[in-house]
């Protein structure tokens, strides 16, 4: 029959014979046939399926990990073995949401403990166990911010991940949600006159990156000392730089979203990635996404359930406080696990040595008379003026075996000729020297 | 034991090498510096391989049994597709590469994208979609800018059936629409009357899952079309039941203008524990300009990105997908191929309704007759009777080590198992199901308070819900 299909002739024939009818055919009742066949090729043996994509494979350059210095929201970092070793255990991958708890404690324990990490980190009083990534984590923050005060404008810093900010208009447009974009100070920092003079009585929430996409580290304290107090804070985070960063949560951030890729998931052409989503317990009831919480069985003994499940799309339908179903659990694991290999100090010297490598390039392109377009506090991406012909040259760059500074000019053309540099743990000296040879 | 009662101060699980870099100072503003570390565990290496071992062992999941939950498609995950969608060139590139050393990726973005297209009788389709709910949104969204780029703007309602997902409402929802709920007939089909009274010239779309959620196939499907294209709006097709329709027909040969599918679902990439999923959105042309940014396309051979669509819907997430459960779906396709999917929707029917036919003797089949991909029953005379409901069973049949059913949903079923076997499953493994059943029926007439406090043989006893959201605990107490 096929591999991945059970059923023997005598089977079938027995089968039908147990439902009563004589064919196949039979079970079709007014379903219409509208093909006989796909325009496909027929099914392979796996040897040649993994021959095809072993050379469809091929046709994507891989860098070596300390020569890329591009960034943007998808970043190269080590990856303990045990991360993958782990999380590819079919135990987690082949498991669905858990609805039937019992059976499923491992799953719920393993993203209540991710729960608690992303807690730690921000510094916030309740986590989601995910969103599909940080775009989406941002745009249903908005919404929930919409939710919480009933006010419908938004102010987000211009200097927020470009693909985020489309993504919130996307889901902001329908439910009659304005953005207004927030201009940028020389420093890169978000303008906090212009912010003063854009805040209204409509206004719902304030919305920074911190860092934020050019890579500068945003004050989150002063921005929050310049909202009206049912003004929603929002903070997009990057979650590495938290261990050297204060968490927002300490400096008066209401929610907390961002990208997690970083913390364990391979780059993967940008998904899946996934999306963190912290708030405070006070908001609890407007958050979107699954929550786990800890709970006890007949006789006591603690487990772990998903909780305030009636904020849900299974349960209150139209009514829900998101549509979101599937969410990106196993990415979750990913992270638990990444944050568990590191630990408090691993990951804060995963974080300095990103800050050292980053700061490092940007001494050295300063040396040869490369400005920084911003002189505000960076973690480890920066924006730097790479000269005429930058695009040229970046592709060149990568012929050389060098994922170069991303040239900026294509999509944002106020920034013609700009670079975001990034740098990690993982870029040397050596590659870093190597890299300035090109400039 | 939690990883966090594991922890001992200084223990390290990871060393990371140096980079001969020299140590910068923080040029942070000291207010921005953090003073306090997160409580993160500190443990060693096995001490994680152990923790996370032992965590797994208490999950069920595909690979261990059986797993019929309705709707859910929990099929074989084929491990050659875990393998390829790690190759480097798969997991190892960044977005941004230049678009000369991605070809490989973006040709298979392409390839799928045909691909899909030919399975869904569909003209064009975007990829980018994480699951089927951001699926439904983008394409509710893709309904709505279809209609005001006509300048309409008095369409602001979607029909959905009674018996559809939650995720349909509360994805028009976020889409804008306000939701009309029409009853389903008493045959468990939409029902022509209620849907032809709910739809008027407010109306901008009309979402369906065919086979429905009851596993019934909505015979009046080409009647349905032509009375919501006459009304000017749109056909949805939510393809979460799919699976059924392979080797058959197609959505686009229903009528269908919209149709979103779940790639964790019909074509075998894992649910881990939740997602990631994917859910490719297809639409006919008329509505192609609508779809999200990016998309890939061909231009003399060369694979690009293009952002350049000035009608669509816009972004929609970061990126272009969630790339590596497209590389396990476009590797399931490649074995399946055309012969091997043609089967997959034949035995995938073949299977329910021989299990409908053992179910009939134990349980009552909410709607009699032939089944699609799947099946309703329903216990609500016995639980009069025994006061057992569906949810004891369903905890009963954890402890026979096999994964309950989806319960209580549609919700015009009362104390119902939605049951899914999927075609990956034997004859065997369907005798032994229906068996066990039998049995725990058997077991809740003689002693119902037995079965009332399944279940006995799972990693803990039965959870309390209530509690957990009453007072609930979101995170682990340090005891600070």
């Amino acid at each position: 029959m096929h591999r991945y299909i059970p059923h023997t002739q005598e089977e079938i024939n027995e089968m039908l014979k147990e439902i009563g009818v004589n064919s196949i055919e039979d079970l079709y009742v007014s379903v219409p046939k509208t093909i006989e066949d796909y325009n496909l090729e027929n099914g392979k043996d796996e040897f040649s399926v993994k021959k095809e994509l072993l050379s469809l494979n091929k046709k994507n350059k891989v860098f070596e990990p300390e020569n890329i210095f591009a960034g943007a929201g998808i970043y190269f970092h080590y990856i303990p073995s045990v991360v993958e070793t782990l999380a590819n255990n079919q135990r987690f991958v082949t498991a669905y949401t858990p609805y039937q708890a019992e059976v499923s404690q491992g799953t719920l324990q393993a993203l209540f403990e991710y729960q608690t990490m992303m807690c730690e980190l921000t510094a916030m009083e309740v986590a989601n166990s995910s969103m599909y990534d940080g775009a989406t984590a941002l745009a249903e923050a908005m919404l929930m911010a919409a939710r919480i005060n009933g006010k419908s404008k938004m102010l987000i810093a211009s200097s927020i991940n470009p693909e985020y900010l489309q993504t919130s208009k996307t889901y902001c447009t329908p439910q009659n949600i304005e953005i207004q974009k927030i201009k940028w100070t020389e420093n890169g920092t978000l303008d906090v006159n212009d912010l003063k003079n854009k805040i209204d009585d409509n206004t719902s929430a304030v919305v920074v990156g911190y860092p934020n996409f050019f890579g500068i580290i945003e004050d989150l304290k002063s921005i929050k000392e310049t909202l009206p107090e049912n003004v929603i804070f929002i903070v997009v985070s990057e979650p590495i730089s938290l261990s050297i960063l204060e968490a927002p949560g300490k400096l008066g951030a209401d929610i907390v979203v961002g990208e997690g890729q970083a913390l364990g998931i391979t780059p993967n052409f940008g998904g899946p990635g996934i999306g963190f989503f912290t708030t405070l317990q006070k908001f609890v009831r407007k958050m979107p996404g699954r929550i786990i919480g800890e709970t006890k069985d007949i006789e006591g003994k603690k487990g772990y359930v998903m909780i305030l499940q009636t904020r849900e799309q299974h349960i209150r339908r139209a009514k829900a406080t998101s549509n979101i179903c599937s969410n990106h659990a196993l990415m979750a694991l990913i992270n638990a696990i990444y944050m568990s290999a590191m630990g408090p100090k691993g990951l804060k010297k995963v974080a300095k040595m990103s800050y050292n490598a980053s700061h490092y390039l940007a001494k050295k392109l300063e040396e040869k008379g490369y400005h920084l377009i911003f002189n505000g506090p960076f973690f480890n991406e920066f924006l730097f003026n790479a000269g005429e012909n930058y695009y040229e040259k970046w592709k060149k760059m990568s012929e050389n075996g060098i994922l170069g500074p991303l040239p900026l000019g294509k999509s944002m053309p106020f920034f013609k000729n700009v670079a975001l540099a990034c740098c990690t743990e993982v870029n040397t000296k050596e590659s870093i020297d190597n890299l300035l040879k090109h400039f | 034991m939690t990883i966090f009662e594991i922890s001992k101060p200084n223990r390290i699980g990871f060393e990371l090498p140096e980079n001969n870099i020299e140590d910068f100072e923080l040029n942070i503003p000291e207010h921005l510096i953090r003073k306090e570390q997160p409580n993160l565990p500190q443990v060693s290496e096995l001490d994680i391989v152990r923790h996370y071992t032992n965590l797994a062992a208490k999950n069920y999941a595909v690979d261990v049994g059986f797993y019929p939950l309705g709707s859910c498609t929990m099929k074989y995950n084929p491990k050659i597709n875990e393998k390829i969608a790690n190759f480097e060139g798969f997991s190892m590139i960044h977005p941004f590469q230049p678009h000369e050393t991605t070809q490989g990726a973006l040709k298979l973005m392409f390839e799928l994208k045909e691909m899909l297209c030919e399975i869904t009788g569909m003209e064009d389709m975007t990829l980018i979609p994480s699951a089927g709910a951001h699926g439904e949104l983008t394409g509710m969204l893709i309904a709505r800018a279809y209609h005001l780029s006509k300048g309409d703007t008095k369409r602001t309602k979607a029909i959905v059936p009674d018996s559809a997902h939650g995720t349909n409402p509360a994805s028009a929802r976020m889409a804008g629409f306000e939701v009309i709920e029409i009853k389903s007939g008493p045959d468990g089909r939409v029902d022509l009357e209620e849907l032809n009274k709910a739809l008027d010239e407010n109306v901008a779309v009309l979402m369906l899952t065919n086979p429905n959620t009851l596993g019934l196939f909505e015979k009046d499907i080409l009647k349905i079309s032509e009375m919501v294209h006459e009304k000017g709006a749109l056909l949805y097709y939510d393809g979460a039941n799919l699976n059924a329709l392979l080797g058959r027909t197609r959505p686009g040969d229903m009528g269908f203008d919209i149709v979103h599918l779940n790639l964790h679902k019909t074509f075998s990439t894992p649910h881990g524990m939740g997602g990631p999923g994917s859910g490719p959105v297809g639409v006919k042309k008329h509505l192609a300009k609508f779809l999200p940014i990016p998309e890939v396309i061909k231009e003399d051979d060369k694979y690009k990105l293009n952002y350049n669509k000035p009608d669509s819907i816009g972004f929609i997430r970061s990126y272009y997908g969630n790339f590596s459960v497209l590389v396990k779906a476009y590797a399931y396709i490649k074995t399946m191929g055309n012969d091997g999917l043609k089967k997959v929707g034949q035995m995938a029917i073949l299977n329910a309704n021989y299990l409908r036919k053992k179910v009939e003797k134990i349980m009552d089949i909410a709607y009699p007759g032939f089944c699609m991909h799947e099946f309703v029953s329903t216990c609500e005379k016995f639980t009069k009777e025994t006061g057992v409901k569906a949810l004891d069973i369903a905890k009963r049949l954890l402890d026979y080590g096999v994964h309950a059913p989806t319960m209580y949903f549609p919700l015009i079923v009362h104390e119902d198992f939605m049951i899914e076997p999927t075609e990956t499953e034997s004859k065997d493994s369907l005798d032994k199901f229906a068996e066990i059943l039998a049995k725990i029926f058997d077991e809740a007439r003689e002693n119902p308070d037995f079965v009332k406090n399944a279940p006995y043989n799972t990693p803990v006893k039965r959870l309390d819900d209530v509690l957990a959201s009453r007072k609930p605990v979101f995170k682990f107490d340090f005891g600070k």
